[in-house]
């Protein structure tokens, strides 16, 4: 399985996520620039976190009009994993492959600091390695993660099981405590934690690890099991 | 040329956590008079004039861009200019 990690200019988490993909979990990965207008080769797409396009406007909001997010579309009509973290979920949130927007954080700060996740679905092609239930350590760093959906969004979300991550002491003020979300297909996850931060003991926490292993071993089942 | 000013603030509906801030600093300043501060953004766009329909183009430009309708609202006012 082999990845492409995207990089905007201003993105700042791309070299975090190349690490965690390459010498954690051991996959095949690849820088992208953000005027590729092809993704074919790859099997699953990474939108790394960072202020693409110096945030201008509102985070993600230019990033939704360069070439590979194009692909990165194509690609999640596909079916192929996508997950974008902090920035790279605002970018899905802005390009419309995942509902709602984000606000500034109520607090008006930017927060960094571990936070603890619960897993609240396992089913999705991101989360089988975890537990159901299960609260992990994960950090995050952001000014703008505050999730916003109106009401009938949130139904929506609920009904179809969406909600994948949610915060157990809400740092930001989004909606339900929600971390992550996925589409309804399931094979788009946006989250603000970083769970590329969060792969090796030494970096204070490995939970992250199995959200990357996750994507692998459904990708293994689905393509290399049938073969 | 059209000159084009754009203003995009948060939806009623949404918390503006920026303007509650600013509300309360005014009120520490003695204004208690504010009832209420939401803070935005101002866009001046500068069009060539042309075969197109404007309004249906301003629309098209604050939906999918200048503005997130998720979460803002926008207005605009249009005005021609002679060309310098």
């Amino acid at each position: 399985m082999k990845f492409a990690v995207i990089v905007f200019p201003g993105s700042n988490c791309d070299t975090d996520m190349y690490h965690a993909v390459k010498d954690e979990l051991g996959a095949e990965v690849e820088y992208v620039w953000h005027d590729a207008t092809n993704l074919n080769q790859f099997d699953g797409i990474l939108l790394p976190g960072g202020f693409s396009y110096g945030d201008y406007l509102r985070s993600g909001a230019i990033a939704q009009f360069s070439n590979v997010m194009t692909e990165v579309v194509k690609a999640a009509r596909d079916g192929k994993p996508v997950l974008g973290v902090c920035n790279g979920f605002q970018i899905l949130l802005e390009t419309g492959l995942l509902p709602g927007a984000m606000r500034r954080n109520e607090s008006l700060k930017f927060i960094c600091q571990p936070e603890e996740l619960v897993v609240e679905n396992t089913s999705t092609i991101f989360t089988t390695q975890y537990e159901n239930g299960e609260v992990i350590s994960v950090p995050v760093a952001h000014g703008e993660g505050n999730y916003y959906c109106d009401e009938e969004t949130l139904q929506q979300l609920k009904a179809n099981n969406q909600i994948v991550f949610t915060y157990k002491n809400n740092p930001n003020g989004s909606v339900e405590n929600i971390a992550g979300i996925t589409n309804e297909e399931g094979n788009v996850l946006g989250m603000m934690p970083h769970p590329e931060r969060a792969v090796d003991e030494l970096l204070g926490s490995k939970d992250g690890l199995k959200l990357f292993q996750s994507i692998v071993k459904s990708w293994r089942e689905r393509y290399v099991a049938a073969t | 040329m059209y000159k084009v000013k754009v203003y995009v603030t948060l939806r009623e509906s949404v918390l503006d956590p920026q303007g509650k801030a600013v509300m309360s600093s005014l009120h520490k300043m003695g204004q208690s008079e504010v009832e209420d501060v939401r803070i935005g953004k101002y866009l001046e766009l500068t069009l060539q004039k042309g075969d197109y329909d404007l309004d249906e183009k301003i629309v098209n430009m604050c939906s999918k861009l200048l503005s997130n309708p998720v979460i803002e609202d926008y207005r605009y006012e249009v005005e021609e200019v002679v060309a310098q």
